[in-house]
């Protein structure tokens, strides 16, 4: 990413690219497990949406659809909070891959 | 029209308040500026300001609202003094680096220890590097002209830098005099209306700021704020013509008197510049060719305009009313001797130290000077760089 | 009441891509507490963890108008925009339907420590705004030093457990019933694991008229040494214990809100927590007994003060 010199920053420090955060991938920060979805078992609780620290669940509607995996940071809070019997996520192992820069 | 009135500094300074009627105005009393704020608050309770007053539990809070208002976006002034600016300090930076122009007048009072409610100015020195505007204040008269125009430089586009106006404690602050004070409507006038940048308070935008810099962008960030104080000599300038125009008293950088043949020359600021003054008269009316050059802004410093001012005298003293412990002569001192460093026929140069913690200065201890620095004239020596006035050896 | 499935299609105000650690319990207050009210939204926030790790220049993670200044100051910053909002429409110069929600933050640092003078003069002089502690027991992100609401016993670099001295000798200050005692219109102790009461309070909070103050536990893996997927877990068990019972003052009358069928032993709040591991060595019996103790008591005063505002 080009970086602004200083006469091209906006006045005050302000930063005027609200919610641009979403170009850091968290996801890069996983190391050796992640949380693999099951639909059938989902009752669409929204437990593992509301508890997620990473905004990393998708949800569609009323449905839970899954993870974007590019921020999932695999700590498993998800799985943990899981209510259903049979549990709807579980965390299973990855490829460990060496962390990025955490950006795109 | 303007108007005489009998009013002390503190009194100008709440009379322009009502006058510009800023839209917040933030402050915790503190002798000797205790006045400014009562003042205030007697104005809102009797209904004759419609911005909002607050009354916050301290002064780094009282900087505090007025950072979080300013950044809501309006206009807003505060007051305080010595320790209260003291305690402000870390939000003085703050208030720059997110470039507010907020406009404090700060009544110059000695810091602790021992604590002194007297005047001296150790508490606007030791913020001249926090990134504001400093205006200083020969008497009431210029402490009403000089805060009025802090709101048309601070808030200049260009600009966009917090302004502090500084008069001296007492001296000025409690000191009745005959102020000619202009039309509201005049004032409203010069003030104009308050244009935001980046105002909170428009919420069809979304941003953040304030935000925590690493090594990657923090320096182009201080670079930026820089800009603004590098953009307001033209601004003040400008604006001080402007105030001549409208009502009569032009404003520069600094006030040069009988300084056009002089060959020995007094630097002094604020309140002691008047009792210069009348010693420089005597002087003259003794032969003795000597004159004063008043400063009036200290940050940003003229440098290249006091050169100039000073080209071809003899010999010089300047007088701070305020010590910088272990430096090399005191902050006006520093940057006299630094702004003449470039002239090829420099003139010889002395520092004293006076009135601390409000000791008097008198036409006879600048008559004092006035000796040393004919004797430095007339043999091209000095022998002693530094000294103290009224000081009990 | 509001169902979950409802608050989650809205916008959140802030974003994916932060830097705030895995298993942390602040996205999950905020996550909620900013539901709360649609209204558009100034945040002020002190420096710490949420602050650090959503503004890391040139990112932001905030999809609402955020403002950092300080430190110590967050409630001091918000009075002043609130001062003039107040003044801009009275005066005509914001349109008078304009409602705008004013909400200041800060960890228990920024609040119990350094920024309590500043939070008890905005709330003294009542300036219309939510205040929200996300109390983590800790200065978590300088890397734990202790606060005046770490809990007794706990060992934190600034008050280590040793061989000499079990960690935090000093009991956890009620921040909570101080702000109380300014007889403010709303205060109230949350809990992320319980969003509905979290979310309620929040309403209220951004409701009323006048201040209100939040003080919500915020379980911290990094700092509290526990398995990140345990937060709400951990949350839960606050509560269940009594440690960090839930509870409001709706104008001066107490109220709880949680009542554990069976409470539990201290120790299962304790166990799981490498902060308190120094606790279960025999020597230091005694720290966990008069923990028990202070939140026997605390229950019990919560108890008696529902009586007395009846």
């Amino acid at each position: 990413m080009k970086k602004e010199t200083w006469k091209e920053l906006t006045i005050g420090t302000i930063n005027p690219n609200a919610g641009n955060s979403v170009q850091n991938h968290t996801g890069t920060w996983r190391s050796g497990t992640k949380p693999e979805f099951i639909e059938e078992h989902c009752i669409h609780c929204f437990f593992c949406w509301l508890y997620c620290p990473h905004f990393a669940v998708v949800i569609d509607g009323d449905k839970v659809k899954g993870f974007n995996y590019d921020y999932c940071t695999g700590c498993g809070l998800c799985a943990e909070e899981c209510p259903t019997k049979e549990k709807s996520i579980i965390m299973v192992k990855e490829n460990v891959q060496l962390a990025g820069g955490g950006e795109e | 029209m303007s108007v005489q009135k009998t009013l002390n500094g503190n009194q100008t300074i709440a009379e322009a308040v009502r006058q510009i009627d800023p839209d917040v105005m933030a402050a915790y009393p503190i002798t000797p500026s205790t006045a400014i704020v009562e003042t205030i608050a007697q104005f809102k309770a009797d209904g004759l300001i419609s911005g909002e007053y607050v009354c916050p539990e301290s002064e780094h809070s009282a900087m505090s609202v007025c950072i979080g208002a300013a950044s809501a976006g309006g206009r807003v002034m505060t007051a305080t003094a010595s320790q209260g600016l003291a305690l402000m300090w870390e939000m003085l930076y703050i208030a720059a680096g997110l470039r507010l122009p907020i406009v404090a007048s700060i009544v110059n009072r000695a810091l602790a220890a021992p604590i002194s409610i007297h005047g001296d100015h150790s508490d606007t020195m030791g913020a001249r590097d926090a990134g504001w505007i400093q205006i200083y204040s020969e008497n009431c008269q210029e402490a009403y002209d000089n805060f009025i125009q802090a709101f048309r430089i601070g808030e200049n586009l260009d600009v966009r830098t917090p302004v502090m106006v500084g008069l001296d404690g007492f001296i000025i602050s409690h000191s009745m005099e005959v102020v000619k004070t202009e039309d509201d409507a005049a004032v409203k006038k010069f003030v104009g209306e308050y244009q935001s940048v980046y105002p909170l308070l428009d919420t069809s935008k979304t941003f953040t700021v304030g935000p925590i810099d690493f090594t990657d962008y923090y320096f182009e960030h201080k670079r930026n704020q820089m800009e603004g104080i590098e953009n307001a000599p033209k601004v003040i300038l400008d604006v001080g013509k402007e105030f001549g125009e409208t009502f009569g008293r032009e404003y520069g950088f600094f006030e040069e008197y009988r300084m056009d043949d002089a060959e020995i020359c007094i630097i002094v600021m604020s309140s002691a510049a008047g009792t210069c003054k009348d010693a420089v008269d005597e002087l003259r009316d003794a032969g003795i060719n000597i004159g004063l050059l008043k400063p009036r802004v200290f940050r940003p410093f003229p440098h290249h305009e006091i050169a100039e001012a000073l080209r071809g005298k003899k010999a010089v003293a300047v007088l701070d009313r305020c010590a910088s412990p272990g430096a090399f002569g005191a902050p006006l001192f520093t940057e006299v001797r630094s702004a003449l460093y470039d002239l090829e026929d420099r003139p010889k140069i002395v520092n004293y130290v006076y009135g601390l913690g409000g000791r008097d200065i008198q036409i006879e201890h600048f008559k004092d000077v006035a000796k040393k620095l004919a004797r430095i004239a007339e043999t091209g020596k000095v022998e002693e760089i530094y000294g103290y006035i009224n000081l009990r050896e | 009441m509001a169902k979950l499935k409802d608050i989650a299609q809205l916008e959140d105000r802030l974003v994916a891509g932060h830097g705030m650690c895995l298993g942390c319990g602040i996205p999950l207050i905020f996550k909620v507490a900013l539901r709360a009210t649609e209204d558009p939204l100034i945040i002020s926030n002190a420096t710490g963890c949420l602050e650090v790790c959503t503004t890391i220049f040139p990112r932001t993670a905030w999809n609402t108008t955020w403002v950092h200044s300080a430190f110590e100051n967050a409630a001091a910053t918000m009075a002043g925009i609130e001062a003039m909002y107040k003044s801009l429409k009275r005066n005509g110069k914001l349109p008078q339907d304009k409602e705008i929600k004013f909400l200041a933050t800060a960890g228990d640092g920024g609040t119990y420590d350094i920024g309590l003078q500043a939070l008890s003069g905005a709330m003294e002089r009542g300036h219309n705004f939510v205040y929200l502690c996300y109390d983590n027991n800790a200065y978590a992100n300088t890397g734990g030093q202790r606060s005046s609401a770490t809990p007794f016993g706990a060992s934190a670099t600034t008050s280590p457990a040793g061989s000499e001295i079990p960690g935090k000798l000093q009991r956890k200050k009620d921040l909570t019933k101080i702000l109380a005692a300014h007889n403010i219109p709303y205060v109230a102790q949350a809990n992320p694991a319980r969003w509905q009461d979290l979310y309620n309070k929040a309403k209220k909070a951004f409701e009323v008229e006048g201040p209100a103050f939040l003080n919500v536990l915020c379980p911290c893996p990094t700092e509290w040494k526990y398995d990140e997927s345990m937060t709400v877990k951990l949350a839960k068990t606050a509560m269940d214990t009594c440690v960090w019972p839930l509870y409001e003052v709706d104008n001066g009358k107490y109220k709880i809100n949680y009542t554990p069928k069976e409470k539990k032993s201290v120790t299962e709040w304790l166990k799981p927590q490498g902060r308190f591991r120094h606790l279960f060595k025999e020597e230091n019996a005694w720290v966990i007994e008069e923990y028990q103790k202070q939140v026997d008591e605390d229950w019990e005063e919560l108890h008696k003060l529902v009586e007395m505002t009846k």
